[in-house]
């Protein structure tokens, strides 16, 4: 059953305790992912150095599969180069929308737990939040939303 | 009628042999994952019994062409059957008269169309809207559109903490630059049904005609349009048992003559030439193209349907479902419900502690539980019980006691999942 298997122990414990949650006081980067779908909302900060991810934390409202999501990525990223964060990014998006074939080499290694997800559409865009966010703060885009896939054309400051 | 008689709920379950109508719905026999379908969905949208969809059938067999224009024999056939359709309506809501009643796309497209047409030409800079808490967006964007076109303003009425309106609150935001109410006759997302007769009157006494969404009311509480003496009256045939794509306006003539049109096009003019075009007498002033024909039909077909059943007896049977749906889930430690007037249709919106209301609505999905998660187009509603969404289960009356049980028995699942 696939809800079953998308409420493992795994996403249960990252919702229950999730890693990296709270709002880095120096950060270099930051957005704010919106799905205006649910209302849910998430709040990105990291540090980038050298193009290193030495540091990053999210908070925000949001429900057990984006907080997971979230937990997740973080932990999975950090100490990270940012081509390897963005490797992530479309990787976890392809296995989200079922384009990605997990049993070729990829760098996802326990977030395939997620692939699940995509055969419950209406909950892709919450797996996919966290990651949408991720990139738009990397490219120092203020905010994002699953409504915007585009949102790399956006312009912001940097903190 | 603002409230519903509840004098037959206690026989409510056996007056009726329900059992029998709900096996009209053919949807309700499938499947999901196995699992038989428990569809609580009902303020998002019916389903549709056999004999609605089969006059769907019929009409696209034997009775389907273009109306108000041809000769031939389908026109003229298709051309009744879309009047008898309006007639049905205008008797379901007592409208004095047929012409009285638009159809449109939904109810939606009924407010929109008041917006255009009433609003654009009447209210000016300086106006004042008066909306409620309770609105669905659909009567709250329209009027912020035009409040921000026209340099109007919005008052809104608050609610308390059972989510009803404060009608003393509503009678103090009224002065002379008052000018157009908007209001919600029951909310999609708490089931308050509000009190607008007297709400209808205190506004006509300032001379402010007053539009009702009746979006969720009509399926569940007679609607008498000259006993309520609203101005204008928007439902949708989806909540209905009847087709998507349609809905009414009701308005009174006097005002809808006196109304701009909304869309331009075919069938809505009485002559034209590119010097000068005559519209045409309502309703068709306002129904601009080739109206949704079948689905008016189907509308027809499903207040026909309603009615047979009453909609007295409706009422009666959802109250009682209401009634024993919140008693077993106010027994559910950490389960909430969001909305606890005294006035209530057959809706439950409830939050679980710690549990987002998108992944109660998953795992109940599992079950084969079908309920409505989100804001329900209601944010102002979420706000004001700072919650950011709820889980929903809206009862129709050919669900089952047994349905509640099952609803119960998956929320206690959903808990287990994340203990």
């Amino acid at each position: 059953m696939v809800t079953k298997s998308l409420y493992q122990e795994v996403i249960l414990d990252h919702n229950r305790k999730p890693r990296n949650y709270g709002k880095l006081d120096y950060a270099s980067h930051h957005a704010v992912g919106h799905n205006p779908l649910c209302g849910d909302r998430l709040d990105i900060t990291l540090q980038l150095e050298n193009d290193q991810i030495n540091n990053i934390a999210f908070e925000g409202e949001s429900c057990a599969i984006c907080k997971a999501s979230a937990s997740m990525m973080t932990a999975a990223v950090k100490g990270r180069s940012r081509l390897d964060a963005e490797i992530l990014i479309h990787e976890f998006r392809e296995l989200a929308t079922g384009k990605l074939d997990i049993d070729h080499p990829h760098h996802l290694g326990r977030l395939t737990i997620f692939s699940g997800i995509r055969d419950l559409p209406t909950r892709v865009k919450c797996a996919i939040l966290p990651w949408h966010t991720l990139q738009a703060a990397l490219n120092s885009i203020d905010n994002a939303s699953t409504e915007n896939n585009d949102s790399a054309q956006a312009v912001s400051s940097k903190l | 009628m603002d409230s519903v008689d509840v004098s037959l709920k206690s026989e409510a379950f056996s007056d009726l042999d329900w059992e029998k109508i709900r096996a009209d719905f053919p949807i309700l026999k499938l499947k999901i994952d196995g699992k038989p379908l428990i569809y609580l969905d009902n303020a998002a949208s019916s389903q549709m019994p056999q004999q609605v969809i089969d006059r769907l059938v019929r009409y696209q067999t034997t009775q389907h062409a273009n109306i108000n224009r041809a000769v031939h024999y389908l026109s003229e056939v298709a051309t009744m059957e879309y009047h008898k359709a309006r007639c049905r309506l205008q008797q379901f809501i007592n409208a004095r008269e047929d012409r009285e009643i638009i159809f449109t796309s939904g109810t939606t497209d009924s407010i929109n169309l008041v917006m255009h047409g009433y609003g654009r030409k009447f209210i000016k800079a300086g106006d004042e809207i008066i909306l409620t808490t309770l609105e669905h967006h659909s009567n709250i964007v329209p009027w912020q559109m035009l409040a921000n076109e026209k340099g109007a303003k919005i008052r809104v009425v608050p609610i308390n903490d059972k989510g009803e309106l404060e009608v003393d609150e509503y009678e103090k935001l009224f002065n002379e630059r008052t000018k157009f109410v908007g209001l919600i006759h029951v909310s999609n997302a708490l089931g308050t049904i509000n009190p607008i007769k007297r709400m209808i009157d205190f506004a006509h006494q300032h001379g402010v005609p007053v539009l009702i969404d009746g979006a969720q009311a009509a399926p569940h509480i007679i609607v008498d349009v000259q006993a309520l003496d609203c101005d204008f009256y928007a439902f949708s045939a989806h909540k209905l048992c009847g087709p998507t794509g349609v809905g009414i306006l009701y308005g009174k003539a006097a005002l809808l003559e006196a109304m701009q049109p909304f869309k331009g096009g075919g069938d809505m003019i009485a002559s034209v030439s590119f010097e000068k075009t005559t519209y045409n007498t309502i309703p068709h002033k306002f129904e601009a193209g080739t109206p949704p024909i079948a689905a008016a039909i189907g509308f027809g077909a499903a207040i026909d349907y309603l009615m047979a059943i009453g909609i007295k007896s409706i009422a009666a049977y959802e109250l009682a479902l209401l009634d024993y749906a919140t008693e077993c889930l106010n027994e559910i430690p950490g389960v909430r419900i969001i909305g606890t007037a005294a006035e209530k249709t057959a809706v439950i919106s409830f939050t679980i502690d710690g549990i987002h209301p998108h992944d109660i609505g998953t795992i109940l999905n599992q079950d084969g539980i079908a309920v409505r998660t989100g804001h329900h187009c209601a944010q102002p509603v979420m706000q004001r019980f700072k919650v950011p969404a709820t889980s929903r289960a809206s009862f129709a009356f050919y669900n089952r006691k047994t349905e509640v049980d099952a609803l119960i028995a998956g929320i206690k699942t959903v808990q287990k999942v994340f203990l």
